[in-house]
């Protein structure tokens, strides 16, 4: 019992003081799957189109919506277009956070340059009908005003006219995606999801089904790297990298308390 | 007959999908979006379900009373309360998105950082290296955190500094080497069992031998 506590404490510090003293570790090297996604972005024409799918809550935002955001600026900054959707309700009001901040903060004009749509329920098959019209499910933005109205939204009908869709996820819509996006409609994917799930979307990547996976909080502060705009991914990441070291170090502790004890028996 | 008429419906349906999926046909395609139309509709009634059954069960709880029974109250007001606060400012949504930020947000987040607590306290007590599987997997979860994050890396760059002949950023190497092969190998060979079950599992459903959805027992 005594121990339990022990170790709360050391983890609420581990936590803690990061955040306090804004201990920042340099994030030198970028993984493989974080490039790959970066790369694609970066090689993409000015005025192509990128949407953002918006599958997580405020459970998993503290890692992913930095992602978010740095993708936003990135595209922002090659002038490439954004269409926000939500596919859980609870991402509904997230994206919308992450698309008027790097909207606003980059200057970009609302229905020229970016749209956000907003949430629609039916998952798989929000995903199929997107592909024949997305006007079919997604026919008001999120303040519901007709997306007739917006320049961007007249010329984006349907998968033909996406050059990327990206997943913020914190569940299995990614394979939902690969399913019905990429298999019927061979729309190009990236995902950037939580730390728990990336281990399961190699075999995607290898199959050149994702063009890259983004890793969680790591992937956040590599992206930010990338971009060189420093943000919460890399203060993340370091508060992070902290709890890691705390937890490696118990495991060893715990393993050489358990040899010793069983040497004594 | 009250099984065999949802049985032929459910044979149709799926055997016209499947076979639809590989025509090309202008008829084929307008039945595909139909039926995409219809899953949508469909997908409403469970949303109507599930609300129906959630307040079933809550409400029967109240009534029971006992210790449970407040936080099944907490669960009615909030579902109440957020439905309320979209009715009542339903063009704007100002105070359900405040109710939002402020209140399912946090709450949210604290939930799931408890569990960094419990995973940690956890990791003390469980992780050992008591068999060689065992060993294995302690080794490669050791060996990913490490290149996942910054400081693995800065100590390592340092070593390097210090002893010269170390090879070049090899944690992140080596984290990339275990994600890119032995995991990716076994998730392969798992989606690949989990493939070839739903398969089989959607055949069986088609061909009415799987009729446990149904509720169980014979007819």
């Amino acid at each position: 019992m005594k121990i339990r506590w022990f170790i709360y404490i050391l983890v609420a510090l581990a936590v803690a003081v990061p955040i306090l003293a804004k201990i920042y570790f340099p994030v030198k090297r970028v993984s493989d799957s974080t490039r790959m996604v970066y790369d694609y972005i970066d090689k993409l024409p000015e005025g192509s189109v990128v949407i953002f799918s918006f599958d997580y809550g405020p459970s998993t935002a503290p890692e992913l919506q930095p992602v978010a955001e740095a993708l936003l600026r990135h595209c922002f900054e090659r002038n490439i277009k954004a269409i926000g959707i939500a596919l859980w309700p609870t991402g509904k009001l997230l994206g919308q956070k992450a698309f008027e901040l790097v909207g606003e903060e980059m200057g970009k004009r609302y229905g020229e340059d970016y749209v956000y749509l907003g949430y629609r329920a039916g998952f798989s098959t929000v995903m199929l009908q997107m592909g024949e019209k997305i006007g079919k499910v997604f026919d008001m933005d999120y303040k519901k005003r007709p997306i007739s109205q917006f320049p961007l939204m007249r010329r984006v009908k349907n998968y033909k006219d996406i050059d990327l869709l990206v997943d913020l996820a914190a569940g299995d819509s990614v394979e939902a995606w690969i399913t019905y996006a990429y298999t019927k409609f061979d729309q190009k994917l990236a995902a950037a999801v939580t730390m728990v799930i990336v281990s399961q979307l190699y075999p995607y990547i290898q199959a050149q089904q994702l063009v890259g996976v983004i890793p969680g909080m790591l992937g956040a502060a590599e992206y930010e790297k990338l971009i060189d705009r420093p943000g919460f991914g890399m203060l993340g990441l370091s508060i992070q990298s902290i709890a890691h070291v705390l937890v490696i170090l118990l495991v060893v502790i715990g393993n050489v308390e358990f040899f010793l004890a069983r040497r004594r028996r | 007959m009250r099984q065999r008429i949802p049985l032929l419906i459910c044979f149709i349906c799926g055997m016209t999908m499947a076979i639809q999926f590989f025509i090309p046909h202008q008829y084929s395609q307008a039945l595909y979006e139909e039926a995409v139309n219809w899953l949508r509709v469909i997908a409403v009634f469970g949303f109507v379900i599930g609300l129906g059954t959630l307040l079933g069960i809550h409400t029967r709880r109240i009534r029971r009373g006992g210790s449970n029974a407040f936080y099944s109250g907490v669960l009615i007001a909030g579902l109440v309360g957020m439905v309320i606060a979209w009715l009542a400012d339903m063009k704007e949504e100002r105070f359900f998105d405040w109710l939002f930020y402020n209140v399912q947000t946090p709450l949210d987040s604290t939930m799931f950082s408890l569990l960094a607590f419990f995973i940690v306290s956890a990791a003390y007590r469980a992780f050992r290296a008591r068999t060689l599987e065992a060993t294995l997997l302690l080794v490669a979860a050791i060996l990913v955190m490490i290149g996942n994050i910054p400081i693995g890396n800065n100590i390592w760059d340092w070593l390097k500094l210090k002893v010269g002949f170390l090879p070049e950023g090899l944690p992140v190497k080596v984290k990339d080497w275990i994600l890119f092969n032995p995991n990716m190998a076994s998730r392969r060979a798992i989606y690949l069992g989990v493939g070839l079950g739903g398969v089989a599992q959607s055949l069986k459903i088609i061909l009415g031998i799987e009729r446990s959805h149904f509720g169980g027992g014979e007819e």
